[in-house]
Order: structure tokens, then sequence, then C-alpha cells
């Protein structure tokens, strides 16, 4: 009885799913495309927090549905017009070579999905993938953290996560290198200043709640980064772009914190004749925090920077 | 006892969910739309958000989800809000 | 594997055909960002339904640190490609 409710959750979760990205990109008006790509993100966390996943669940809600979508949303201002009018196909006509080809990609595209779904059934339950499970949980104890995702994230596979930093790095530096910022959001009025002069201390509240909570429960570094940046993105769309995102070397600093810590605590460490990133497990415990925190302030301003569009400029624009 | 008002309070909950959900479905403008969405959304999760604190018996847990449920009534009543301007704004346009 | 990972593994191999259908054949290109963005998500499906253990059972926190960090990825991914789509856009002649 309750493995059957559970099987109509998940079928009707995964329609609606595959239905919501099956609908954003088949629509030729971005704005619905990005409304609907939200959506989908939403129920992604849903399906996240399903299969036990709540570290991803989170990251989820914060970064691939709110983080992206405020992105999203930035971006429609500078969209093309014109795709507003053509609503619903994609393109009014084919011609028949076009229509071939076409149906050739969409072949090929199933094709790879029957590949991949065969490719699945040849996974034997409980062989390499346990044993690295089993890895994890034997040695928990000396990993400084009690939540696993976060023990094979800060310490098992700490070179990822150090590589992952320097991803986020290159890729606001690609932002900055095209162009200054250019806002393509419009700020929202005295209602919602009202909200965030409550929602931005709790948003820093949550993102160090999170930041803590990582090292034995669900959250850590990137949820708190997506939190704080989510209190920069606030106070932008209430009109306070001067505050919350430092400016300069300070920004410059705060961008690189990330990839720095990392750099400077795996480099003691080996100064002291332990493996890069090798910790004590004395120490594990404080190094992961010392990171994590570095970590989220990086993360959330890359993601405010990212949002903003670009450097932010040095003047006043707007007041 | 606890478990059976909990249950009732989620299912109840869940009711106003249904009807925000068919309300923003069937209601003809957005403005009948948004005020059955957030109407029913914001009561529903109240009730809901009780019903689960009943369930759980967690002092700090209940505490989470208070501070869950006044961040979506105010974020809620917020963006139906900046919704329901820029509808009003661009229906002056026209 | 259990039939919730055979569903949702499943789902995500169709969500990743589906992004990449759209992703080689979508005209705009906020809509081939996005579909990119789909076919990341249906990856991240997989894993997760590969980790998972069922009801009560620790699931494999790897695939989990994997997706977490595939995530923010992918976010840094389509915040550039979003710039370079602007500057693209202000580059070409309107028509």
């Amino acid at each position: 009885m309750n493995a059957t409710m559970l099987l109509i959750f998940d079928a009707l979760l995964l329609a609606s799913i595959i239905g919501l990205a099956w609908a954003a990109l088949a629509s030729a008006d971005a704005r619905r495309s990005v409304i609907l790509f939200i959506a989908f993100g939403l129920l992604l966390a849903v399906a996240w927090g399903r299969l036990l996943a709540p570290d991803v669940a989170l990251a989820e809600a914060a970064i691939g549905a709110g983080l992206t979508g405020a992105l999203l949303l930035a971006a429609l201002q500078w969209q093309p017009r014109k795709t507003a009018d053509t609503t619903n196909s994609e393109q009014p006509t084919h011609t028949l070579l076009e229509t071939g080809f076409r149906w050739l990609v969409t072949l090929l595209c199933a094709a790879l999905a029957g590949m991949l779904a065969w490719s699945l059934t040849q996974i034997d339950a409980g062989t390499a993938k346990d044993a690295l499970a089993n890895a994890v949980a034997a040695n928990i104890d000396a990993s400084g953290v009690s939540n696993p995702v976060t023990a094979v994230l800060l310490n098992f596979r700490a070179y990822d996560t150090l590589l992952e930093l320097a991803v986020l790095l290159t890729a606001v530096l690609g932002i900055f290198a095209l162009g200054p910022a250019q806002a393509g959001y419009r700020i929202a009025g005295p209602v919602f200043t009202s909200l965030t002069r409550w929602l931005t201390p709790l948003l820093i509240l949550t993102a160090g709640y999170l930041l803590w909570v990582g090292a034995h429960a669900p959250g850590g570094a990137f949820q708190a980064g997506a939190t704080l940046a989510a209190a920069g993105v606030v106070l932008r769309l209430a009109g306070r772009d001067q505050i919350g995102l430092p400016r300069g070397n300070a920004l410059r600093i705060a961008l690189g914190a990330g990839v720095g810590m990392f750099l400077l605590v795996g480099l003691a460490l080996f100064a002291l004749g332990r493996p890069f990133l090798g910790y004590p497990p004395a120490w594990a415990g404080a190094l992961i925090l010392l990171i994590e925190t570095a970590a989220m302030l990086a993360i959330a301003a890359t993601l405010v920077s990212a949002f903003i569009g670009g450097q932010p400029t040095e003047e006043k624009t707007r007041c | 006892m606890t478990d059976i008002l909990a249950s009732l309070l989620i299912m109840a909950g869940l009711f106003f969910f249904m009807a925000g959900s068919i309300g923003l479905l069937r209601f003809p403008d957005l403005y009948s739309r948004l005020h059955a969405l957030t109407k029913a959304d914001n009561l529903g999760l109240g009730l809901l958000i009780i019903g689960l604190a009943l369930h759980l018996r967690d002092p700090l847990i209940a505490l989470k989800l208070l501070l869950i449920w006044l961040a979506v009534l105010a974020a809620g009543a917020t963006s139906a809000h900046l919704i329901a301007r820029h509808a009003r704004r661009r229906e002056k346009h026209v | 594997m259990l039939t919730t990972q055979w569903l949702y593994a499943l789902s995500g191999c169709l969500l990743l055909a589906l992004g990449l259908r759209s992703a080689l054949l979508h005209p705009a290109l906020l809509q081939r960002i996005l579909a990119i963005n789909v076919m990341g998500s249906g990856v991240f499906m997989l894993l997760i339904a590969i980790a998972y253990r069922g009801p009560g059972m620790p699931p494999d926190p790897i695939p989990h640190a994997l997706v977490l960090t595939g995530i923010v990825v992918a976010v840094s991914a389509t915040a550039l490609a979003l710039a370079l789509a602007r500057r693209l856009t202000r580059e070409q002649p309107h028509d």
C-alpha cells in the first residue's frame, strides 16, 4: 500500500519534471521558457529530497532554481524582442531537408538515451561503488565532520572542490572580461525595500547556520554561499547596489578567497610534512570550517558578480 | 491523539493548496488568480507547518518551520504585490 | 537496481536526450543554454538514482558530492554563457 502510494508519487513527480523540461525547451518565448525552467528546478529539488539527498536538494533549490533563475530573469532584458511574436512553435516552416535533419537528430538523441538505459542494466549492484561508500563510512571518524557528503567534498575529495572553486573563479573572470556591469533588473519598489530590511539579515543568519550545520547535517559552503548571494541579489533588487559586495581589491580578495584558503591550508600542511590537503584528524574539523568559510564568501561574491553581469563600477550609477 | 490531529491539519493544509492551485488554473484574470494562490497557499502552508510541528514534536524544528512560514508569508505577499503592480502599470500603458 | 532507481534513472536518460535535442535544434540562444542545463539535470538524476539504496538505507554519499559540485559548476557555466550571449546579442546588427 505504502509502496504503491510512493510509486504513484514518483510517477507524478517525474511526469511533471519531464513535462516542464519539455515545455520550457519547446517554447520560443524566452520569458515562458525561463519561468518553466525555474519550476523545473524546484521540482528537481523535491526529487532529490525523495531520493534521500537533502544536501543536493538544498543546493538545487538555492542555486539551481534560485540563483540560476535570477540570472535567467535578468538575461531576459537583452533578449531579442522578435521571439515573443511566434508563440508556440520552434520555427514556423521547415523545408523537407530540414525536417528530415530534425528527425535524424531526434532519433540519435533517443538512441543515446536508449544506450544509456541499457548500460544501466550492466551495473552490478554491490560492487565497486559500494566499496567507495563503505570506505567513506569507515573513515568518517577521521574526517573531522560527521556529514558524509561534507566529508567527501572537503576532505576525501578536497582536490575536486579546490578545482571547482577554480572553475568558479575562471567563470567570473570571463564575465568580467566581457565588459562592465550592466544591470538586467529593475528596482522593485517600496514594499520590496521594507521586506529586504529584515529578509537580508535573515538570509545572512541562514547562511551562517547552513555553513555551521554542514559539518553534521545537510548544508555546507555551497548552500551557505548561495544563501549569502541571495542576500546580495535582494539588496540589488531593492536599489542598494553600493552595499553587500566589496569593490576593487576587496572584491578581488573575496573572489579568490576559496581557492586561496584551500591552497594556503594545503601548502601549510605540505610544509609540515603532511600530504597536500591531508589534514591531521585532530585539526580536520577546524580546517574544514576555515576553508568552508572562505569558500562561502568566494561563492557568494562570484554569484552576485554574475548577477550584476560584470565588475561593479566604482561611481554611483543610480540612487 | 496528537498524530490524528497532525494528520488532520496536514490534510486541511493540502486541501487549501489544492484549492489555490485550482484557482490558479480556473480563475479568469491575473488578479483573482493571485488572490486565490497567495491566500490559499499562505493558509495551507500554515496548517501544514502546524501539523508537521505536532508530528515531529521537536521545539527546535518547530521554530525553524515557523521561520519558514513567516518568510514565505512575507515573500509571497510581496511578490504578489509586485506582480499585480507590474500588471496594473502595463494596463495603464495600453 | 530497485524500481525507484529505475524510474528516476530512466527519467534522467530522457532528460539528457531531451536537453541534447533542444541544444542542437532550438533556434534561440537562451533556450539552448537552458537545454544544456536540462542535460546536466538528467545526468544529476542518473547519479542520484544510482546512489539511492531504498527507504531507510543511507545512500552513497560520493555521487551526492559529485552532483553538488556539478550544480555549482553548472551555475557558473550558465552565468558565463549568459554573459557571452549578451555580448553576442549586443554585437549583432539588429534586424
